[in-house]
């Protein structure tokens, strides 16, 4: 249990210990190697990474030379990462077995490792973080800490003013005022739908009720999305504080965090995060010896994308099938076990410490007129800059896919943007200067969605990337409407017909009508909006469909059973790297010769076509 | 054949136990019915009919809702999976980087579908949503073990690899 004076003056005794990690001019003699954690390094061995320093520092008695696990840096694309505070340089893809030169060359000899530098896409030499092309556009307010802190470690939390808003709220600030600060800084919800948050609060605030709830929305199901997760595993107190905050602000005294069982790092550190509050008595009773009392739980998801709709992830917490209530009562009135309850996402509470410390007009200044704020994205698929990145809103997808992205690997072409997942539309090349904010996105027909961001190139074909959300709808259609538990299935079965070549052209206005209907009638969001990615790519690449059904034809070659992948002769050089690609021997020819595809043993993996160095395998 | 039965008697006996004993730490309350079949499904990779009698009398739910939810959230399965679970992401942005051909690669391997397990009991298959490495895409995953950037080709080899082991 600590009181106010004591946090602060951890705060100011890390603060300096830290000032390496944030002031590459810092005179300290000491260095932090900063090893990033997220579930995507990870999955590249950065535990090991980690290991093997601890133990070289260990052996060769090195001093002063700290080993910190942090969150996302971003650049998932280029990891595992590990970043040299602070002097701030960045090496790329770093291996266990490239532990022992950065040891000896960088910190040693202080020469820097420059084969693990990062290139940049147009091919200059990278040395620091923010060199590179893919953070200068960015501006990180929901993902401050992370890559900063060490999540695992409150000190170093409350060290970069952690816990400050909510002694300033506690302390000097009215339930009333605090509400009063999140609806002037115009945040929205960043779910997907982007209800103003102050107003939900505010709601939630009147409802008549003895006991009220605070739920945090961790349930990210959208396939390609890992914003929230990142945040969660990056910076787990931020979303704990401003649980407190709006507990504080809406008269509640209990918080639940829904979140994906798929998430075990996550789930890890919120419940570290936890346990570590309650240690400080940041978490419990009488929180920072005021009369306000808090406490957290962690629910776990269990693989349902429907519980991400905000009345059937209470139907979960509540121990039963997640499928959504109809509305009204809306949570705020009714929610968990009948109480009002207050249901925001991941990153929308990762943005009120913020708010709270520098100000609504601070918060409000930046983005569009609409949308304040920023934006965090997904950013993958046909991309050369896959990761996490987080833009003030009114930046345009231009911007994000080309100056942020990299651009389209390979030598392709861009063909669409998909924003808003399941729920969401593709968005074609003439749409790639729309400004990015909750308004233009619905206008052109998709939506902001949670943030995931897929781009894809020429090889695409449009209707089989329908299909493919449709069999995800159908697959996650929770059954308690027919619309969608009926209708999806039909549309997905007509879209399978097309990609079969055996569809006809009325199959089309069939596919078009049902889906207007299901907009209509379905009862919750995820299935008004399930017809998203049909009635857009109908929208902006009809052309294709039609092919499908009038000639027979999938210009992206990806319908395997309208596709006949060949080799053109003329641009073939006879290299013979096909060949040696192919999985099932169906290529032959003779060097320098061209080569031909045997059809008959042809699985249309593709990998010729990604190998072959002229282009002329299509 | 009735050693057999005995034996089985005496596995869920055990498993009727342990399970019993992951209980004690919960409340009788509905709302843990989730929690708890979480951790019953990592500990015994399904969900054995002997738990779901146990859970549905300790916390007073019918087994017939316990099936309910089991069926409705994906993670929960009640058939066992197999030594080896494969998992191919079908997220965006893998299916985008060629997914669903490793899968079906997989598929026409061991002649199992999605769900399946190989007879002998050695591989199963799933097709996931998202294991968050999409930097990596396409992923697929053997157990704990993520392989990232796959090809037709290097699913061969690792299946391969697994197929030689016990």
């Amino acid at each position: 249990m600590k009181t106010i004076e004591q946090i602060e003056e951890i705060r100011k005794k890390i603060r300096q210990e830290l000032d390496i990690r944030v002031n590459s001019k810092s005179s300290t003699r000491e260095k932090h190697i900063l090893v990033c954690q997220g579930t995507g390094c990870t999955s590249s061995k950065s535990p090991e990474i980690i290991e093997t320093f601890r133990k070289i520092l260990k052996e060769e008695k090195i001093e002063n030379v700290r080993v910190i696990r942090t969150g996302c840096f971003g650049l998932c694309a280029k990891g595992p990462i590990v970043i040299i505070r602070p002097e701030d340089t960045f090496y790329a893809m770093v291996k266990p077995s490239d532990c022992e030169e950065i040891i000896h060359t960088h910190i040693i000899e202080g020469k820097e490792v420059t084969r693990l530098l990062c290139k940049d896409v147009d091919g200059t030499m990278v040395k620091k973080l923010d060199e590179l092309n893919f953070y200068k556009k960015q501006k990180r307010i929901a993902l401050k800490n992370c890559g900063v802190i060490d999540p695992e470690d409150i000190d170093e939390y409350i060290a970069f003013d952690g816990y400050k808003a909510l002694e300033k709220v506690l302390t000097q600030m009215s339930p009333g005022e605090v509400i009063d600060v999140v609806s002037k800084s115009g945040l929205r919800g960043r779910g997907g739908a982007g209800f103003p948050t102050g107003k939900k609060w505010l709601f939630t605030k009147q409802a008549e009720g003895e006991q009220k709830y605070v739920v945090c929305n961790a349930d990210e199901g959208d396939p390609g999305a890992f914003m929230d997760r990142s945040i969660l595993e990056g910076d787990p107190h931020c979303v704990l504080e401003a649980m407190m905050i709006a507990g504080y602000a809406i008269g509640a005294n209990k918080g639940y965090i829904y979140v994906r069982a798929e998430y075990p790092i996550a789930v890890h550190r919120l419940s570290v995060a936890i346990n570590q509050a309650k240690e400080y008595g940041l978490l419990g009773t009488n929180i920072l010896g005021t009369d306000f009392s808090f406490d957290i739980e962690i629910r776990l998801g269990a693989g349902a994308f429907v519980c991400g709709e905000e009345t059937a992830l209470l139907e979960s917490i509540e121990g039963r099938r997640g499928q959504p209530r109809v509305k009204p009562p809306y949570p705020a009135n009714k929610g968990l076990w009948g109480c009002p309850t207050l249901i925001n996402n991941v990153e929308t509470y990762a943005n009120i410490t913020k708010i709270i410390l520098n100000g609504a007009e601070w918060f409000a200044g930046i983005g569009t007129e609409k949308s304040k704020g920023t934006k965090v994205f997904a950013l993958g698929g046909n991309v050369v800059n896959i990761g996490l990145v987080e833009v003030p809103m009114g930046t345009t997808l231009r911007e994000i896919v080309y100056d942020i992205g990299g651009g389209i690997p390979n030598g392709r072409e861009f063909k669409a943007a998909q924003t808003g997942g399941p729920s969401g539309g593709c968005i074609p090349k003439e749409h790639l200067d729309t400004p990015i904010d909750y308004e233009s996105l619905s206008e052109i027909g998709s939506m902001m969605g949670s943030g995931g961001l897929i781009v894809m190139d020429d090889t695409k074909c449009m209707v089989n990337i329908a299909r493919f959300y449709l069999d995800f709808t159908v697959s996650e259609s929770c059954g308690k409407c027919t619309p969608c538990r009926i209708g999806t299935k039909r549309m997905l079965e007509i879209l399978e017909r097309l990609c079969e070549g055996k569809a006809g052209e009325e199959d089309i206005y069939k596919l078009e009508r049902l889906a207007n209907s299901i907009k209509k009638s379905a009862i919750c969001g995820l299935g008004q909006t399930a017809p998203n990615p049909v009635l857009s790519t109908l929208k902006y690449f009809r052309d294709e469909y039609r092919q499908h059904v009038l000639y027979y034809e999938c210009r992206a070659k990806e319908c395997k059973a309208l596709a006949k992948i060949e080799i053109d002769p003329e641009k073939c050089k006879g290299c013979g790297m096909c060949k040696k690609v192919c999985p099932v021997g169906a290529i032959s020819g003779e060097i320098k010769m061209p080569h031909k595809i045997d059809q008959e043993k042809c699985i249309k993996c593709g990998s010729c076509k990604q190998k072959c160095p002229f282009k002329a395998i299509g | 054949m009735e050693e057999q039965t005995k034996c089985t008697n005496c596995m869920e006996q055990k498993t009727k136990k342990e399970v019993e004993e992951l209980l004690t730490k919960y409340e009788r309350h509905k709302d843990n019915l989730i929690q708890i079949l979480n951790e019953v499904q990592e500990k015994y990779g399904y969900i054995p009919p002997i738990a779901q009698l146990t859970i549905s009398e300790y916390l007073s739910i019918p087994m017939a809702e316990i099936y309910g939810v089991i069926t409705f959230y994906s993670r929960f399965t009640l058939k066992p999976k197999g030594k080896y679970n494969i998992s191919v992401c079908l997220g965006t942005a893998c299916f985008v980087k060629g997914s669903q051909v490793i899968l079906d690669r997989v598929k026409s391997t061991l002649h199992i579908e999605e769900g399946e397990t190989t007879k002998d009991g050695k591989f199963s298959l799933d097709a996931t949503r998202c294991v968050g490495a999409c930097g990596l895409a396409p992923v697929f995953t053997v157990n704990d073990e993520v392989y990232g950037k796959a090809t037709v080709k290097k699913l061969d080899e690792v299946l391969e690899e697994y197929s030689k082991k016990e």
